[in-house]
């Protein structure tokens, strides 16, 4: 399991690296962009950027100098406001991670229930109608989810009041954000318990006099879970790119909302920081369901 | 005499498919004394394994029982409710699986798998079911238990597996087990050795057996009475030396020719031709005719009938029928003249 | 069925009468017409059988077909433009703004009272006086076609790199697979986003002029990401599929009989890995359409005046609480193809994958 885990965790920074690289370097690529010398967008913020980046040194050495000041948390400024990076993320992210935290749990507990509620009536009408439903919320782009339910539920209905700062009202965010990866897991956890249900021993529990309902919670639905852990590090990859649309569609001030506006305004550096930072998030919780993974399941053998 | 302790009657057990309705088992009878052991031999799809699930009332969906009895000293426990069949599966009916690899659950230890089985059908107490769980991994062979009881399935080899499964089933003492090819996944010395242990556990526990398997060798020395099966019906019926010394249906003889034996030194094994029935769509007449060497007309219309060969031995083949009538037109012709 | 024969002393079998010639030999052939045979079915001929069973599958296709063939013939003989403002009589109208389905502007109504016939918008006009039926129609002409080139470059990409490392296996293998494992630890979609801003500026200025520069440099990029990041996905697909039907007995066996690698590849390898390949394309489509759509929303999306599902529902958001039928015929058509290629994908998992059979 160590020697597993060190190799997980290597190749994890190994990502991270080439993200940062790739991130780096590209956004150098940019004529005009944040490093030009001739495009100054303001004297005061120009000189600011020199001294950060070194821009008198080779680009390589301003990698590794721009890599040292991410480790100690120097994300640089914004090019618009001038303010500090890291300020806004940290700033930001805390609304944004409890918008995608609740999105990701209500996901996790409905999918779950979904799918083996599926799985158990397997070709009748409730199967049929959870399998149509996620079927239809993964075809719906989830910007034109967010906008249909504010429209329909907050604006036309009124049922839920609208988002705002003072009086944050989180249903809709949420449920626009977490009916996909919901309906993902759903989907992933039906499949997997028919497959856990044809499986031997599920026959030797029943055969051993096991009710069918503990033939279930114990025998089959611990089997079941296991692949839907993989999902666990997609489904933070999904929500934090889809937090970029739900949080601008409800104008929810998060980080989402910074990046797409981040973009809009070409404000490179807040552009590359943002973009290394959910990077890392999304690095890390594919880290930590892999090496879950295999917690869970004894099966796999640690090479 | 006494009642049997098993009697099936006239089984038919069907899986509705989208090719239509295969019927697995075509009805089937057969009795179990207690402490006896039946052999049930046949190939692949001959409806042995899906008898064993009828029995134990494990069938999946689509299969279900569509007729006949089976009777459980004398009760009909295809009209058991789920609630008195789970305290029939696992207390007086046992069953062990083809593959041991992935008949037991991989996420939970062999100790607990055991303690499961006992838990639900004894009145023990956790550490009462720990110690019996114990005791059973003696019996049948398994070297530390206690370490073991902590183990998870994968650690163990095939055999071991086997064997976890055969105390599993026989921890709460069952006036049957059924054995469902319980070695055709292992290995030849280990099939052995499990075959050996059965019979062991067979003359002290004192159970009855059902031991399935489409390899006639397996069963030779170990069983009171053999049936075979074909395509879902019992095509002959007798004592081990009946049916291996004087088969009387012509799937058997097949059977019997194609495995391999000592004393025929180094003739050519001699395999059936053709493929099982179409079990949706069976042929009127005897199913196993098309690929029968003397399969005759009144093969290809009519059922056979089973018929006594002797006390010990029944079979249903024409080929009987017609002995009998040359026999007995011989001997008129004898008269006659 | 089974009757006691102790009942039937054997003499006693004379008396039932059974017709001698019974008990002759059958022939082969009597034997062979005994036996119904088994319909024999191609592994394709048996999926498509399934295929045509599943409604749903069946609906999407006909769907999509019915969609396909709209948005080609229907803009060859409709009056608007995608990108022009309507006119009438030669003149640029500029009352027909924002205008509801089938309704006329003050303009259009005053040609239409002094007899002329005018074409009605289906589904009304947009803030530019353009008719927004045809630019749906455009939308999804170009989002299909965004779907079916990202798809194929994934396709093309995937199969050549998987073939090769499946095939060749070893140090080549492990050293291509590496190459996979890492692309495919890069987060795609903050991926597909970065090299949109960087190649959107880069190829902005070389590409001006071009004929390319109509699809604009946006869409350019995400061809470029879909060639860089998203074959990897169907890269691991197809060599896992020839690693296990390298190794299958029938191949071994075939190999074992002199077939040379080239009718391997041809007779046992392609035709076994296809179903599953095809699968996994009818998916990607979908995929890729989310990725132009949301690309679209943060404003990465095709270049104006060109439309793209994604962007006119985008850009119907402004307006959403006074003209929701803006937002809803493009969305309602993104979901459609989405949806008709989600189902049909499953239909064919369902009927052609392997792994699937019991």
């Amino acid at each position: 399991m160590l020697k597993y885990t060190v190799k997980r965790v290597l190749l994890a920074v190994v990502t991270v690296f080439i993200i940062s690289a790739i991130t780096f370097f590209a956004m150098n690529a940019i004529p005009g962009g944040p490093f030009a010398k001739e495009k100054a967008p303001d004297p005061a913020v120009q000189a600011a950027l020199e001294a950060r980046f070194n821009l008198d040194k080779p680009v390589h050495q301003q990698f590794f100098i721009y890599l040292r000041n991410l480790l100690h948390g120097d994300f640089g400024v914004s090019l618009k406001t001038g303010r500090d990076i890291s300020q806004i993320i940290s700033e930001k992210f805390a609304v944004s991670a409890k918008l995608g935290g609740m999105a990701a749990l209500w996901a996790v507990v409905l999918g779950l229930i979904l799918g083996s509620v599926a799985a158990l009536c397997r070709n009748r009408w409730p199967d049929r109608l959870i399998i149509f439903l996620t079927t239809l919320f993964v075809s719906v782009p989830s910007f034109i989810l967010a906008t249909i339910l504010l429209l329909v539920f907050a604006l036309t209905l009124k049922w839920v009041g609208v988002f705002d700062a003072n009086n944050p009202n989180y249903v809709l965010p949420v449920i626009s954000l977490m009916l996909y990866p919901m309906s993902y897991i759903t989907r992933l956890t039906k499949s997997s318990m028919l497959d856990v249900l044809g499986q031997d021993y599920i026959r030797t529990a029943r055969a051993k006099g096991v009710r069918d309902s503990l033939v279930i919670f114990k025998h089959a639905l611990r089997n079941a879970l296991i692949p839907v852990i993989t999902y666990v590090g997609p489904m933070v990859a999904y929500i934090l790119t889809g937090s970029m649309v739900v949080e601008t569609v409800f104008t929810i001030g998060g980080l989402g909302t910074e990046f797409v506006r981040s973009i809009n305004n070409q404000d490179y550096p807040l552009i590359m920081a943002t973009t290394i930072f959910l990077a890392v998030l999304m690095v890390i919780a594919t880290l930590l369901s892999d090496l879950v993974y295999k917690l869970v399941d004894p099966r796999i053998t640690f090479d | 005499m006494n009642e049997p302790l098993l009697q099936v009657k006239n089984l038919c057990t069907s899986f509705n498919v989208d090719s239509g309705e295969v019927r697995a088992v075509n009805g089937i009878s057969f009795n179990l004394d207690k402490g006896k052991v039946l052999g049930i031999v046949g190939e692949s799809g001959s409806g042995k394994s899906v008898t064993a699930y009828s029995i134990m009332r494990i069938l999946v969906e689509p299969g279900r029982i569509t007729g006949g009895q089976i009777l459980f000293n004398g009760e009909d426990i295809v009209k058991y409710s789920e609630k008195q069949m789970r305290q029939f599966r696992g207390k007086r009916v046992s069953i062990i699986f083809q593959d041991p690899m992935t008949s037991l659950n991989p996420v939970y230890t062999i100790g607990n798998q055991l303690r499961e089985a006992i838990l639900l059908h004894t009145d023990r107490n956790r550490e009462q079911a720990n110690a019996r769980a114990m005791e059973m991994l003696q019996l049948v062979g398994v070297n530390e238990p206690e370490k073991r009881l902590k183990q998870y399935p994968h650690e163990l080899s095939g055999g071991m597996r086997q064997r976890v499964m055969i105390a599993m089933a026989l921890a709460c003492e069952p006036d049957i087990l059924i054995a469902d090819e319980p070695t055709t996944a292992l290995d030849v010395t280990i099939q052995a050795q499990i075959l050996e242990l059965m019979q062991s556990l067979q003359k002290k526990m004192g159970m009855a057996i059902i031991m399935i398997t489409h390899d006639l060798g397996v069963i030779a020395d170990m069983c009171d009475e053999i049936i075979v099966m074909y395509a879902g019906r019992i095509c002959e019926r007798g004592t081990a030396d009946e049916i291996f010394y004087n088969p009387r249906h012509e799937y058997t003889k097949g059977l019997l020719r194609s495995i391999p034996r000592l004393e025929t030194g180094h003739a050519r094994l001699i395999p059936i031709a053709g493929s099982p029935v179409d079990l949706t769509n069976m042929p009127k007449g005897c199913a196993f005719a098309s690929r029968c060497d003397n399969c005759m007309k009144i093969c290809l219309s009519e059922q056979p009938e089973e018929l006594d060969i002797n006390d010990f031995h029944k079979a249903s083949c024409w080929m009987n029928v017609k002995q009998v009538y040359d026999e007995a037109a011989a001997e008129k012709e004898a008269e006659s003249k | 069925m089974t009757y006691n024969a102790d009942k039937l002393p054997k003499k006693n079998l004379l008396s039932l009468q059974i017709d001698v010639s019974k008990f002759e030999k059958a022939s082969d052939a009597e034997k062979a017409q005994h036996e119904t045979m088994r319909e024999s079915t191609t592994f394709f001929r048996d999926g498509m059988r399934k295929l045509r069973r599943n409604p749903l599958a069946m609906i999407s296709l006909v769907v999509l077909i019915c969609l396909v063939l709209t948005i080609v013939i229907v803009p060859m003989f409709y009056p608007y433009s995608y990108e022009q403002m309507i006119t009438v009589n030669g003149k640029r109208d500029k009352t027909a703004k924002n205008l509801a389905p089938f309704t006329y502007s003050k303009n259009e109504q005053k040609a239409i009272d002094e007899g002329q016939k005018i074409f009605p918008h289906i589904f009304g006009t947009d803030e530019l006086c353009r008719d927004y039926f045809i630019r749906v129609l455009y939308g999804a002409r170009v989002s299909l076609a965004v779907g079916l080139f990202a798809s194929l470059i994934v396709l093309v990409i995937g199969l050549l790199y998987g073939s090769i490392s499946g095939y060749f296996g070893g140090k080549v293998d492990m050293v291509m697979m590496r190459i996979v494992d890492i692309i495919y630890s890069l987060p795609d979609t903050l991926m597909v986003v970065l090299l949109s801003v960087v190649m959107n500026q880069v190829l902005g200025n070389a590409l001006k002029g071009s004929i390319v520069s109509k699809i604009g440099p946006n869409m350019i990029s995400l061809f470029v990401v879909f060639g860089v990041l998203y074959w990897v996905g169907m890269a691991r697909l197809v060599r896992g599929q020839i690693l296990s039907i390298k190794n299958n007995e029938y191949v071994l066996a075939a190999r074992a009989m002199g077939a040379k690698p080239g009718r391997i590849i041809r007779k046992h390898i392609l035709p076994n890995c296809m179903s599953v390949i095809i699968i996994s394309v009818a998916l990607q489509i979908p995929s890729a359409i989310f990725t132009e759509s949301f690309l679209s929303f943060i404003g990465l999306g095709v270049q104006a005046p060109m439309p793209s599902l994604g962007s006119l529902a985008n850009a119907a958001r402004g307006g959403m609480q006074s003209y929701p039928y803006k937002m809803v015929f493009p969305a309602v058509i993104i979901c459609l193809i989405v949806l008709s290629f989600n189902l049909l994908g499953d239909g064919l998992r369902d009927a052609f994958d392997p792994k699937l059979r019991r």
